[in-house]
């Protein structure tokens, strides 16, 4: 039994957010402050021929490329992308000038007017000859395989670009210290901006890197905001004063990266009975005009590809390319959305084509302890397909309604999927986060720089502080992330947060306890002081895992879910109507029940706008529903009821057995939703399923 | 320009035409109410004037002279929709709940999951799926 895990205790932050007291990066001024604004490209492609001011520039701070100290690259995996546009333009809303002004209606008013040698400019991944990474997964002989096949099934399937729309802005604000800068900011992985600038800066410049209060990040706060603090740092060292950049919504919409686009092409071979024998899956991911994290991307998408089942003979051949948009980039799920929505409606017409119900299908072919996935990973006790598959089903009595629904408006879909905890292979490895805690005066204080986005990083962590060392949650204290002070806990992306520096922090209280000796954390600062102890991630020591041939085991465990989507759709509007959502979910246990929760219940309404809403139109490389008047996300009126289970399956290389739960939901609804909508004989193989798409595949 | 704000008379020196989300942030000082989009459409601005809720990016200051406005700091730290609000993880990022819980005042007791879900359907929640705000809403106004 446990007293702290496992409990739905109060928020950290939760009262600060209750009451407007809590402090995001647009709350904080100070003295002498600047507003700071980008100027941005006006073509796709092109070279800039003039720069000319049309404005009085007088108290201006004005930044170009030849202000940048050190290297003009944002650093990530590749050092491609400029902060600044030297010369050639490779995308729409490129930076090129930064202008400062502390009178924010003049600094919006300065025009300033570009002239360019325009090129033609490349839109589609298909026609693009620049290929950004390539990854080839191989098990078996596919193609021997393919030949002994009683049917051959084919498909293409394609989901567009997603916005986040983290209801906060990016916003960031750089203040002089030292011969350096500090940066204030809503963002994700405080020590992403401290690489990133200090390529930008110097790297023996100071620089210190603190999080505001965060309003929602789902992978859009993961590297964009380097380039904004980047750009507010120039400024900032420039005119000695601090600078303030705040984008509003039609530029965060129309500059910052987006969910890549994908064209996935299945080519699979079954038995009459159901098995399948091989899976040749090409994948092609819009990467955008620049490198970013889109390799990565690729990488968990392609190891997801194949879905959750079994096939002796898989082929997984990855492409992202080059094209003229702002880049894409990391997004709740980060590529596992897009080739399960692939895989799993691809499954629905394998059912359709052997005449088979689709659980059965399913049934047949997912995954149980001793079967190996696409990279050849041996699946363990973890492996939880059949448990959420047979719940689902049970729960919602599927099958009855399936027949049921025959001939109405109304259908029910499913979906099963998994997501892989923690960075890919040997990614944790080459991480090495570290987590520190702190015996102050005050108690124990957690010094991580894993940030609080509103999914509960304090909350979580503190639960399994207070449980390891013995102690009430409620004198656990969390630091602030500021470089400066907390250990570099690696990024807070990829599910990783709960299981990966939970797990440091657990062994961290553990040691603690043993030096505490018996005593309370206060009887021992009394007595002797305060100390801290600082631990590395260490990794289970069975991973193999091998980069080049992408063999072995990809992840140290997966989370399971399978989503059940009940609708309604109209047929002379094709307006579709969610009823009812029931999502299963396995991610070993969870820490704080009723945070877990909403994790689901916010991943799985983000799933169903990936899935129905949220459509993103690109006109000349530039997103042309740069608003929410007509980028449009589920509101209360358009979010199904949901009905969550959450199954246990404790984890051992878990804290208190919780596996990365973050991602997962955001797999399941895309495809759940359009295996519904085909029971409603509409040949759906493509998301959004706007009503505008579903009268398309009407007439055909 | 005069107005009542939070219950206190005050004396505006901010253009008749700014928007009363500037005025009340950057004059007041009352930064719990958001910005999100600056156009109507996410509702985190939303504020009381008169008892009404409203997205204070779209009223200018000239519009509330004489009325009576309410931000979230007027309900001070100890209102039920707040403690609800945390008990429930109702806040997840917390960007959206200052103008919930605004839009939430003006239900009356005992709503319907129905009538929960028409009064907030003007203020989006990118976290939630919306689930964990109807309960803090259901727990408040049963109290």
């Amino acid at each position: 039994m446990t007293r702290w895990v496992g409990a739905s205790v109060p928020r950290k932050d939760g009262i600060g957010k209750a009451t407007g007291q809590a402090r995001y990066a647009d709350d904080l001024v100070f003295p002498g402050m600047l507003h700071g604004r980008t100027v941005r490209s006006t073509v796709p492609r092109g070279r800039v021929r003039s720069i000319r001011l049309d404005f009085d520039a007088s108290g201006f701070t004005i930044v170009d490329f030849r202000d940048v100290p050190g290297r003009n690259v944002c650093d990530l995996i590749e050092q491609d992308q400029p902060f600044l546009v030297e010369r050639d333009v490779r995308h729409m809303a490129e930076p090129i000038l930064l202008l400062a002004h502390e009178d924010r209606e003049r600094l919006l008013s300065a025009n300033v007017a570009i002239e360019y040698d325009a090129a033609d400019a490349v839109f589609d991944p298909l026609r693009s000859e620049g290929v950004l990474k390539a990854i080839d997964i191989v098990k078996g002989d596919v193609d021997a395989a393919m030949g002994n096949a009683d049917v051959i099934v084919e498909g293409t399937y394609r989901t567009g670009h997603q916005e986040h729309v983290y209801i906060e802005p990016n916003g960031v604000i750089a203040v002089p210290e030292g011969d350096g800068v500090v940066v204030y900011g809503s963002l994700q992985c405080p020590f992403y901006v401290i690489k990133a600038l200090k390529s930008l800066l110097g790297a023996n410049r100071h620089i210190r890197v603190v999080q505001t209060e965060t309003g929602g990040g789902f992978g859009g706060k993961e590297e964009y905001p380097s380039m904004i603090a980047g750009h507010a740092a120039l400024l900032a060292l420039k005119s000695g004063r601090p600078v303030k950049i705040v984008y509003d919504r039609v530029e965060d919409m129309v500059a910052t990266t987006k969910r890549h686009p994908s064209i996935v092409r299945h080519r699979t071979g079954v038995t009459r009975d159901g098995r399948l024998v091989a899976m040749d899956v090409e994948v092609v991911l819009d990467g955008g005009a620049y490198v970013t994290l889109s390799p990565v991307v690729l990488s968990r998408g392609c190891i997801h590809a194949a879905g959750p089942y079994r096939c002796d003979n898989t082929r997984i051949r990855g492409r992202a390319m080059f094209t003229n948009t702002p880049p894409n980039g990391a997004f709740r799920g980060f590529g596992a959305p897009q080739t399960e929505f692939a895989v799993e409606v691809h499954m629905e017409r394998i059912a359709e084509a052997l005449g088979m119900d689709p659980v059965t299908l399913r049934e047949i072919n997912a995954l149980v302890p001793g079967d190996t996935t696409a990279t050849g990973q041996v699946m363990h006790d973890d492996c939880s397909a059949r448990l959420v598959l047979d719940e689902a089903v049970r729960r919602t009595d599927f099958r009855a309604k399936r027949t049921a629904y025959r001939g109405t408006n109304r259908a029910v879909g499913l979906s099963l999927f998994y997501h892989g905890a923690g960075f890919t292979g040997s990614g944790e490895r080459t991480l090495n986060s570290k987590a520190r805690l702190d015996l102050t005066e005050r108690g124990v204080r957690i010094a991580v720089g894993s940030t609080e986005i509103g999914q509960g990083t304090r909350t979580m962590h503190a639960q399994i502080v207070a449980e390891a060392l013995g102690v009430p949650y409620e004198t656990i204290e969390v630091a602030q992330p500021d470089t400066s002070v907390v250990a570099d806990s690696g990024p807070t992306v990829a599910s990783r947060t709960c299981m990966v520096v939970g797990k440091i922090l657990e062994e961290c209280a553990a040691e603690m306890k043993a030096r505490l000796g018996g005593l309370s954390p206060s009887e021992y600062f009394a007595k002797h002081g305060g100390f801290s102890v600082l631990k590395t991630y260490e990794p289970p020591d069975w991973i193999q895992w091998d980069d080049h041939t992408y063999r072995g085991d990809a992840y140290a465990t997966f989370a399971w879910g399978c989503d059940v989507v009940e609708l309604e759709m109209d047929r002379d509007t094709f307006e579709v109507r969610p009823i009812a959502l029931t999502a299963v979910h396995e991610f070993g246990r969870p820490i704080h029940p009723a945070l877990a929760r909403g994790q689901i219940e916010g991943g799985t309404a983000q799933g169903m706008g990936y899935a129905l809403l949220e459509h993103v139109v690109m006109r000349n490389g530039e997103m042309a529903n740069a608003q929410l008047t007509n980028y449009i996300i589920p509101t209360s009126l358009d979010t199904p009821e949901f009905d969550i289970v959450m199954l246990e399956n404790p984890y051992p290389g878990g804290p208190f057995g919780a596996k990365g739960l973050g991602e997962l939901p955001m797999d399941g609804p895309g495809p759940a939703v359009v295996n519904a909508l085909r029971a409603l004989a509409l040949d759906v193989r493509e998301i959004p399923a706007t009503p505008e798409h579903l009268a398309e595949c009407a007439l055909r | 320009m005069r107005f009542t704000l939070n219950g206190e008379t005050r004396d505006a020196s901010s253009p008749p035409m700014s928007r009363l989300l500037d005025v009340l942030r950057e004059e007041f000082g009352l930064t719990g109410t958001k910005e999100g989009c600056g156009e109507g459409e996410c509702g985190a601005c939303t504020v009381l004037v008169d008892g009404a809720p409203v997205c204070s990016c779209l009223v200018p200051l000239v519009q509330v002279e004489a009325a009576s406005v309410q931000t979230i700091e007027g309900l001070g730290d100890d209102h039920p929709l707040q403690h609800e609000f945390m008990n429930e993880v109702g806040a997840q990022c917390g960007i959206c709940t200052p103008g919930m819980i605004m839009a939430a005042l003006s239900l009356d007791e005992h709503p319907t999951l129905d009538d929960i879900k028409v009064a907030l359907a003007g203020n989006l929640c990118r976290c939630t799926g919306y689930a964990a705000i109807y309960r803090a809403i259901m727990k408040a106004k049963s109290q």
